[in-house]
């Protein structure tokens, strides 16, 4: 019965988290914390740190944390299912519309319209992650000073490799964490 | 369905059949991928540490520069969808592009790969995540990553901003430079950019459309 409940908690969460994964926070609290009372609101935010510490969305990594807690790999399976079941019906209909109509020149000239918002949504994301690298602070809050070197090397090492060599992108996400880390040890900062 | 695009004057007559019988030739679904997708959609998902916009810069990388399965606008297009669609972005973006490349099948499998690496990941970190979270070497890799990360996306968005530059519409890098301003300096969500540029996109369909029946008459 509870494992229903999570079920549907969770589909709820994937139907109503409109806009990427911190507007699913909110959503999953409701559900997880406040209605059900599955998780405290401690253990609740050390999952979302663990969930913006591990790869993948943080809906899934929530649903996985939660259906492990509560009733082990079953759980995991129910719960992530239950949160992927709207993604999954919605996207392949308008997969069918989009491939059925964007040969068709009027739905041509919309979409043309909206590369460019896409293309600015990605360059944006790009510069947040930037700034929380190079000073760990949100674009308001940066003090020019307080750049970390290490982080600024990395990114003008690593954005030559990939603009010159054309290097796998996740040789350079994995190989930056490597060389990175080792460097702080290095200098006996960790 | 060409000839409407050659009448409208959004496709010159030679590309606008070239384009066509392309498309027609790529629609067939191809089942012998279905095992690279897999495989490819479980390693970016794995490697994918900040955010949806993250996944579908290396997804760009992957299909449409390494692997060329998808177009460029195609790319784009998708990540407009996924971002209006609800759920998280990534299993979006795998739900559609597996529809592209073998339909319903393609999709479930598409969807595999992306959910099974945070699944296992986080079923494991689980049952000893107060280590995890505290450990120090960790956080100065997932701290150090985000340069790597961040030079990944800005050699993705150079090559597509380079495209929009090219396309030398006005319209559409007034349209690119203020979006950027909005989400970036004043928060503005993503969905409502994206919503926005729709209603832009609608207008000059019409615009298009009048200036071509102007001209016949």
């Amino acid at each position: 019965m509870l494992l229903l409940k999570l079920f549907f908690s969770f589909i709820q969460v994937g139907l109503f988290s409109v806009g990427g994964g911190y507007a699913a926070i909110p959503l999953i609290q409701e559900q997880i914390v406040n209605i059900h009372a599955l998780l405290t609101m401690e253990e609740f935010s050390d999952l979302i740190t663990v969930a913006e510490m591990t790869p993948g969305p943080i809906s899934i990594n929530s649903a996985t944390f939660v259906g492990m807690r509560i009733a082990g790999v079953g759980g995991v399976l129910l719960c992530t299912i239950g949160c992927i079941i709207p993604s999954f019906c919605i996207c392949l209909i308008l997969a069918y519309f989009y491939y059925k109509y964007r040969t068709v020149s009027g739905v041509q000239v919309v979409l043309g319209a909206m590369r460019p918002a896409v293309v600015a949504l990605i360059a944006s994301a790009g510069s947040s992650i930037l700034m929380l690298g190079l000073f760990q602070a949100e674009l308001s809050e940066i003090i020019l000073r307080d750049v970390r070197f290490v982080e600024l090397g990395i990114f003008a090492v690593a954005l030559f490799l990939l603009r010159k060599y054309k290097m796998n992108a996740i040789t350079i996400i994995l190989g930056s964490g490597v060389v990175g880390t080792l460097a702080y040890v290095l200098m006996g900062a960790v | 369905m060409h000839r409407d695009m050659i009448a409208y004057g959004i496709l010159s007559l030679p590309d606008g059949i070239d384009y066509y019988v392309k498309r027609e030739a790529v629609m067939k679904k191809d089942y012998s991928k279905l095992w690279t997708l897999f495989k490819s959609m479980f390693i970016l998902s794995a490697c994918t540490f900040g955010g949806g916009f993250v996944i579908v810069s290396l997804m760009k990388k992957k299909y449409v520069e390494e692997l060329q399965w998808l177009e460029e606008d195609e790319m784009l297009d998708v990540t407009a969808i996924t971002q209006s669609a609800p759920g998280p972005l990534p299993v979006n973006a795998s739900v559609i592009i597996g529809y592209r490349l073998a339909g319903v099948v393609g999709s479930l499998t598409a969807i595999c790969g992306t959910i099974l690496p945070p699944m296992i990941i986080i079923s494991i970190i689980s049952l000893f995540y107060e280590q995890f979270r505290t450990n120090p070497y960790i956080a100065t890799a997932l701290q150090v990553m985000r340069a790597g990360v961040a030079a990944v996306i800005f050699d993705v968005v150079i090559n597509l901003a380079g495209n929009v530059l090219k396309t030398k519409r006005i319209l559409y890098i007034v349209m690119m430079i203020t979006a950027f301003t909005a989400t970036y300096i004043l928060d503005v969500s993503a969905m409502l950019i994206i919503l926005t540029c729709l209603g832009i996109g609608l207008v000059d369909l019409a615009v298009t459309i009048r200036k071509k029946k102007g001209t016949v008459a």
